[in-house]
Parts: C-alpha cells; sequence; structure tokens
C-alpha cells in the first residue's frame, strides 16, 4: 500500500510544476464553491426557520426531516421551470446578467482565509480585491433591469445601482480604518493581527465603523430594510421581474452567496476571523479545544451575521428611497471619516484599546 | 511560457474589446466591451506583477466610473442612425489622435530601447516585495505635494459639481429628520378634559 502511494507521488511529482500548480488551484476553488453553495441552500432553509419562529410560525417541515431538504426541492422546482426570455428583451445581455452578478460574489471566496493556512489566493492586496470585485457585482444588476426592457425592472435596477454606489463609499471608508489598524491589506494579516482573544479584536476600538460596515454591506446586498430594489408594494419585484426558472435562481444564489460573503468579511475585519474569543483565558490550560483557532470558530461568527441579517429583516419596516439615500450619504460617510481621524490620533497619542494599533 | 502565452490570450481578448467599443451599434454594449477592455487591462498589469494598480483600476473604472456611464447611456434614447453617420464624420480626427498617440508609444518603447538592450521584459521582484507598499511609500514621501494637491483639485471638482446640481425649489416640502426625532407628544396632541353630554 505504502509502495503504491509513493509511486503515485513519484508520478504526480513528474507533472511540470505549473500543471500540478493548476490542478490544486482548480480542486481548492471547486472545494470552496461546492461549500458556499452548500451553505447558501442551507441558508435558505435557516431563514425560513427564523423568520418562522420570529412570525410564531413552524417555517418549512414537509420535505425530509424538519424539512432538513426543502432547499433541494426548491432548487429542483426552479431547475425544472421554464426560462422565459421576453421578446422585446436584448438577449444577450438578459441571459448574461444573472451570471455578472453570480461570479463576483463566489470569486471573492478566493481571498476569504478560512482558516490559519488555508486560502486559496494569499495576495498583498487582499482588501482591495474584496472591494473591487463587490463593486463589479452591481453590472448584474444593471444589465437585468436595462435588457428586460420593462419600467419595473428599470427603476428597480437604477434604485439598486445608485444605493450600491452610495453605499460602497462608506464601506470603503469603514475599511480603511481596519487596515490602519492592522497595518495590512492580506485579510490573513487582518486577522493575525487581531489575535490575542476578544479584548484584542477589532471591533473594540473601531466599534462606529464595524456598525457602519455591516449596515453598508446589508445595503450592499439589496437585504431588507434596504431592499427597495426590489420593493415588492411599488415595482413588483425590481429587476428580476421577468426571469424565471434557473435564470431567478442564479439571482437569488448570488444574493445569498453575497449575504454569506459579508458575514464572512464583517467577521475577519472586525471579530478575528478564525481567532477564538477565549484565546487570553490561560486558566484553561494551553492545549484547551477551547482556546485553540479553528475554521468553527469563523463558522460560527457567520452564522451568527446571517443571523442577524434574518433578524432585520423580520424587524424592520423597509426605509424610504431618500431616507437611504441621506443614510448612506450624510450619516454614514461623516462617521466613518470622523472615525478615522479619531483612531489616528488616539493610536498616536497612545489611548486606551487604540494604544496597540499604533505599533 | 505559460506567460507569454497568457499574455497574448489576454491582448488580444483586449484587443477585440477594444475594436467592439468602436463597432458595436448599441451603446449599451459598447459601455460593457469598455468594461471588458478594463478588465483586461487589469489582468496585463497582474501578469506584470503591479496588483495594486490592476486592483484599483477594477476598483475605480469598472466598479465606479463604468457604472455612472452605464448609468448615462441606459437613459438616453440614442438615434441608432445618427450615431452610425457620426463613425464616418468623426473618423478623420480619430485618426489623427490615433497617429500621435502611435507615434509617442514608438517615441518610449525607442527611449527604452536606448537605455538598455537586455532587459526588454519586467524585472523579477524580490521575495515578499509588496507593490502596494512600494506605492504608498513613495507616494507619501517623494511626491507628497503633488499627492496633496490632486486631492484639493478633486475635492473641489465634487464641491463645484453639488453646487452647480443643487438648487431649491420653492414649495418643496422636504423632511427634517432631526426635527421629527425631536418632537415631543405636547407638541402635537392637546388632551382636553370635558364633562359629558347630558342628551335629555
Amino acid at each position: 500500500m505504502a509502495e503504491f502511494l509513493q509511486s503515485l507521488m513519484a508520478y504526480w511529482e513528474s507533472f511540470p510544476a505549473d500543471l500540478r500548480f493548476v490542478v490544486i488551484a482548480t480542486m481548492q476553488i471547486l472545494a470552496v464553491t461546492i461549500c458556499v453553495i452548500l451553505t447558501v441552500a442551507f441558508t435558505t432553509y435557516f431563514e425560513r426557520k427564523v423568520i418562522g419562529s420570529m412570525q410564531g410560525r413552524i417555517g418549512p417541515n414537509r420535505v425530509g426531516p424538519l424539512g432538513l431538504l426543502q432547499p433541494f426541492a426548491d432548487v429542483i422546482k426552479l431547475l425544472i421551470k421554464e426560462v422565459v426570455i421576453p421578446q422585446k428583451s436584448n438577449r444577450f445581455l438578459f441571459v448574461i446578467a444573472p451570471l455578472l452578478s453570480i461570479i463576483p460574489a463566489l470569486a471573492t471566496w478566493a481571498v476569504i482565509p478560512l482558516s490559519d493556512g488555508f486560502v486559496i489566493a494569499d495576495i498583498n492586496a487582499g482588501l482591495l480585491y474584496v472591494l473591487a470585485l463587490t463593486s463589479v457585482g452591481v453590472y448584474g444588476v444593471i444589465l437585468a433591469g436595462w435588457a428586460t426592457n420593462s419600467k419595473y425592472a428599470f427603476l428597480g435596477a437604477m434604485r439598486s445601482a445608485a444605493q450600491i454606489v452610495a453605499y460602497e463609499i462608506a464601506m470603503g471608508f469603514a475599511l480603511v480604518g481596519v487596515l490602519m489598524a492592522a497595518g495590512s491589506l492580506n485579510l490573513g494579516d487582518i486577522t493575525r493581527a487581531q489575535a490575542g482573544g476578544l479584548s484584542h479584536w477589532f471591533i473594540l476600538p473601531l466599534l462606529p465603523l464595524f456598525f457602519v460596515y455591516f449596515i453598508s454591506g446589508v445595503a450592499e446586498t439589496n437585504r431588507a430594510p434596504f431592499d427597495v430594489a426590489e420593493g415588492e408594494s411599488e415595482i413588483v419585484a425590481g429587476f428580476h421581474v421577468e426571469y424565471s426558472g434557473v435564470a431567478f435562481a442564479v439571482f437569488f444564489l448570488a444574493e445569498y452567496a453575497n449575504m454569506v460573503l459579508i458575514s464572512a468579511l464583517t467577521a475577519i475585519f472586525f471579530l478575528g476571523g478564525w481567532a477564538s474569543p477565549f484565546e487570553g483565558w490561560s486558566f484553561l490550560g494551553d492545549d484547551s479545544l477551547l482556546r485553540a483557532t479553528s475554521f468553527f470558530w469563523l463558522a460560527a461568527k457567520i452564522s451568527f451575521f446571517i443571523f442577524v441579517f434574518f433578524w432585520l429583516r423580520a424587524t424592520f419596516p423597509r426605509y424610504r428611497y431618500d431616507q437611504i439615500m441621506r443614510l448612506g450619504w450624510k450619516v454614514f460617510i461623516p462617521i466613518t471619516i470622523v472615525w478615522i481621524a479619531v483612531e489616528g490620533v488616539m493610536a498616536w497619542l497612545h489611548v486606551g484599546p487604540w494604544a496597540r494599533l499604533a505599533s | 511560457m505559460l506567460h507569454t502565452i497568457l499574455f497574448y490570450l489576454f491582448a488580444a481578448v483586449l484587443f477585440i474589446a477594444a475594436l467592439g467599443v468602436i463597432f458595436s451599434r448599441n451603446p449599451v454594449h459598447a459601455v460593457m466591451f469598455l468594461v471588458l477592455a478594463f478588465f483586461q487591462s487589469a489582468v496585463l498589469w497582474l501578469l506584470a506583477e503591479a496588483e495594486f494598480l490592476a486592483i484599483v483600476l477594477v476598483l475605480v473604472y469598472v466598479g465606479a466610473v463604468m457604472v455612472l456611464f452605464l448609468f448615462v447611456v441606459m437613459m438616453l434614447d440614442i438615434n441608432v442612425e445618427r450615431v452610425q453617420g457620426g463613425l464616418t464624420r468623426y473618423a478623420p480626427l480619430g485618426l489623427v489622435v490615433a497617429v500621435v498617440m502611435v507615434f509617442e508609444l514608438v517615441q518610449i518603447i525607442w527611449l527604452r530601447g536606448q537605455a538598455n538592450t537586455e532587459t526588454l521584459g519586467f524585472a523579477a521582484t524580490p521575495e515578499g516585495y509588496s507593490n502596494t507598499k512600494a506605492l504608498g511609500a513613495i507616494l507619501y514621501t517623494e511626491h507628497v505635494y503633488a499627492f496633496e494637491i490632486a486631492a484639493v483639485i478633486l475635492l473641489l471638482a465634487i464641491i463645484a459639481a453639488i453646487t452647480l446640481t443643487m438648487r431649491r425649489r420653492p414649495g418643496l416640502k422636504q423632511q427634517n429628520i432631526s426635527n421629527q426625532v425631536a418632537v415631543s407628544a405636547k407638541d402635537r396632541v392637546r388632551v382636553v378634559k370635558m364633562d359629558a353630554e347630558s342628551n335629555s
């Protein structure tokens, strides 16, 4: 057996280095993508259960034990439905728009460090890459709205585009605070800068930026209470009015993948990513599992933020459009700018929790 | 080897996208081709290990500028016939610009060729070298005045654009949120106690 493995290894080593790299990278990408898609499937189930219990209902409970197979039933239903393409629509852009919204949502996972040492692409400018790709996602929405050739879809697309462009600035400024604190653009280094337990996480010195980032993230993903892009009471379903079957499923997938992504990013930037909250508790013993860094801490943090997404959706009524714009431009951007200045001055003067950031 | 193949592949896509910008009849298609062209140039920069510039190109041009472009183009009701007439009318001007650009490029390549004849490609960066850090260091030390002046000019442009477009129409009903929040029940509701009327 060992001999066989050895010969297999030797065979593997005989491939050119470029080819081996491509094979390994492809397998990593496949693994992460499939995990993200499965997470998205169960996120829909989670959402319906959470909102159900908040509204005093049971939620899905028919397909499989506890309704756990409901997401697969939904996917199969959407797959076998007909995709209707409106006659006066721009066919090519109509078909390509869902793809343009799913690709950035999945591609961003390339730089997300899932645990200490596992990241598909460990690049120096990881944070910029995240910002760049999240801003590309808006094309899917705009093109869908335009290509449909319908007033409702176009209105939805315009609303969503203006909203995403507005909140992206607040998000970017919030991340400026994070990179000032971490001194690096690499997501792995940002996580490592927060090692040392709960009190070392950036959420404490950067509390306002944390709120701005997460709320802007909710707005960026077009989720309630910022979901004017698909405001049912005014414009039916917004940019995806005419999408059906698989094309709609892809939009749906992109929205939920973005939600999981924003949760993961918030966990990494402000809650120490894979780090354990009990890292500093030496009385637990040196080899305690509670103190070890692991993927499960990151997963727990991501789940918490996904829960907050649903919590917000079940709690708040939809914002009016001008109020959304006001919040983005006149409230969040000034808050972030002020807090960047506060952070800089405090770190410079070595005051309070900011003192650690100065080095 | 792989590097060269990728370069020519991406360069070919860039070239086709650039042609698409000029020749597509639908303005929205033209904008999308331009987005593709920006993406491809960013990828070419990535191949040259200029990751900061590449990602900023995507972030600024693809993520912000082209979105606003697309906004404007979608709102326009463009007459396709007239646009096509424009292609031949503006062709001479475009040719002149193209000739000037090619001339400048040739000059630069010629100058470079004079300076060092051995290395035409990019030198490999040392291990642990961060493009972003290097750019930041030079931008905030050597070129700090130019950088600050550029920032002030941009700020000026923002303020100018806002002042040009902001107008207060008379009779416009606006919501003042801080007033709404600060309101107290006393200003809105008056509780009046009175005896029940007897209707006999």
